[in-house]
């Protein structure tokens, strides 16, 4: 194979979501079909119209230093959890310069959030606002640059070959690995640790999105609050976290005798050139999305066997993009299990794309999709467009090879499709 | 009442501490914020907003750069305390 299109391996795994503070928990979480929504307890929730949300399972500052983590936004702090148990999962034992196993200069970084150190934002305006100029947070600026959690992860594993970040929203975190695989792909990089984190459980994006009306005030029901293809769906639920992987040219993860999880097949983009925040009711731009994966990759739509769907639990996109895997697939949608993993996590913005890619990556590997769970009537317009797993998990093929997608859209019209694929 | 050097070392130490994580013992005047004590440029504003607030005392930007050391900054504290 040319250098210019080589092979490209998912070789660590990393993450902290609502589930669980590291991938094992979060997984487990996930099969086993556990929520992790929660009422908001905070003094400022009890004006909010939308009063619950998934925050993280484990709180970052019981993993990271006190005065590491008080110069790191959340969404870094996330990132940087998540980028180091993927880092010492794919078998380096140090930063780039000091590990044998990889160059610093064939080593980059690509994180990305949908929204940035907004809590850090927030939170030094309130500084200036009570206590004046002089307190204002030197570290402010690098905190809250939406580039920090990839410039921090950057630092932490020694990079040089570029650091990146993506942003499209809700999508971003999937255009980060996207583009990380291009990076790979091409010949600029051997080994690149890319994904996606969110920090935005915090008084304003709460009640922006709730105005929105996209958020679910299912209130009195937390748990059961985040209901994709369910009829009684009305919204999506925040959640916060980071996953993050490493990807390595295979050439390279063969070479130092590496586990490969999956083979990150690639990608497929699109824009809507539709509306600013509402999805395209027919699924056109995301149909487009997945015609450019099967264009532009080896993908055999036969080898297909399950969905981690972006599926938001939002009335209108839920069905949209249903309607576009029937559209592009035909008969072969009929053997996808798709799964909504945010029934269980809540949408994590731009770190949905880094922890389900993590979801769909270990789905494949370990030959189970991860159920939807809370879907008590299943909406006709999804049972007539795919095969929702639900309620519990199930078993995919055990022998041969199998494949599987992750679809990530955001606010923007943004859609990015990534494919996976066993060894 | 203004303080001792006593208490604006120790003083010095919690702040530190907060900021940078080092142990309250390992402050001692000789010590040099940069290289001993973790504090980087950025980290030493914060610590003199910090001191300026304990210790009523205003350090202008242009004199932060000659504090280097724990000693240095507790002689300016203790010459310009209010």
């Amino acid at each position: 194979m040319s250098s210019t299109n080589r092979t490209v391996v998912v070789t660590g795994i990393g993450a902290t979501t609502p589930l669980g503070g590291d991938v094992a928990s979060t997984w487990e979480g996930l099969v086993a079909g556990r929520s992790g929504v929660k009422p908001l307890e905070q003094e400022w929730a009890a004006e909010q119209a939308v009063r619950i949300a998934a925050p993280v399972a484990v709180e970052p500052t019981e993993v990271i230093p006190r005065p590491q983590a008080r110069r790191l936004d959340r969404s870094a702090q996330f990132a940087l959890i998540a980028a180091k148990e993927a880092w010492a999962d794919a078998g380096f034992e140090a930063k780039a310069d000091e590990d044998p196993n990889v160059d610093p200069d064939r080593l980059g970084a690509v994180i990305a959030s949908g929204i940035g150190g907004v809590t850090t934002l927030l939170d030094q305006y309130d500084v200036l606002k009570e206590k004046g100029v002089r307190r204002v947070s030197p570290h402010t600026v690098p905190m809250l640059m939406p580039n920090s959690p990839s410039a921090n992860v950057g630092l932490a594993v020694g990079a040089r070959a570029g650091v990146h970040t993506p942003v499209s929203a809700c999508a971003s975190g999937a255009e980060a690995i996207g583009y990380a695989i291009e990076m790979i792909r091409t010949g600029r990089a051997d080994v690149v640790v890319a994904g996606g984190t969110e920090a935005a459980i915090h008084p304003l994006p709460i009640a922006a999105f709730g105005n929105m009306m996209a958020m679910s005030k299912n209130n009195d029901d937390p748990q059961g609050a985040s209901r994709p293809y369910d009829v009684a769906r009305d919204g999506f639920v925040l959640g916060e976290g980071a996953g993050v992987v490493v990807l390595e040219s295979a050439e390279h993860a063969a070479k130092r005798g590496a586990r490969v999880y999956a083979v990150a097949v690639g990608q497929g983009i699109s824009a809507d050139s539709h509306d600013i925040v509402q999805p395209e009711p027919e699924g056109r731009g995301i149909s487009h999305a997945l015609q450019n994966l099967l264009d532009r990759t080896d993908l055999d739509p036969a080898e297909i066997v399950h969905v981690n769907a972006h599926a938001t639990s939002t009335p209108a996109g839920d069905i949209a993009e249903l309607k576009a895997l029937r559209k592009v697939f035909g008969d072969d949608a009929d053997h996808f299990a798709v799964s909504a993993t945010k029934s269980m996590t809540g949408h994590l913005l731009g770190g949905a794309g880094g922890v389900e890619t993590v979801a769909t990556v270990l789905a494949l590997y370990h030959r189970v999709a991860p159920p939807t769970i809370n879907v008590e009537n299943l909406d006709p317009e999804a049972e007539a467009n795919a095969d929702v797993v639900r309620g519990e998990a199930r078993k995919l093929p055990v022998e041969g090879r199998i494949a599987a997608l992750n679809d990530s859209f955001g606010f923007g019209g943004h859609n990015v499709v990534l494919a996976f694929r066993t060894v | 009442m203004a303080a001792t050097q006593e208490e604006i070392v120790a003083g010095l130490a919690e702040i530190v501490n907060e900021i940078a994580g080092i142990p309250v013992e390992d402050v001692q005047l000789d010590k040099s914020f940069t290289d001993d004590l973790d504090v980087d440029s950025l980290s030493m504003v914060e610590v003199v907003v910090a001191a300026e607030e304990r210790f009523d005392v205003k350090i202008p930007d242009e004199d932060v750069k000659n504090l280097k050391t724990v000693g240095d900054a507790t002689d300016y504290i203790l010459k310009h305390q209010g």
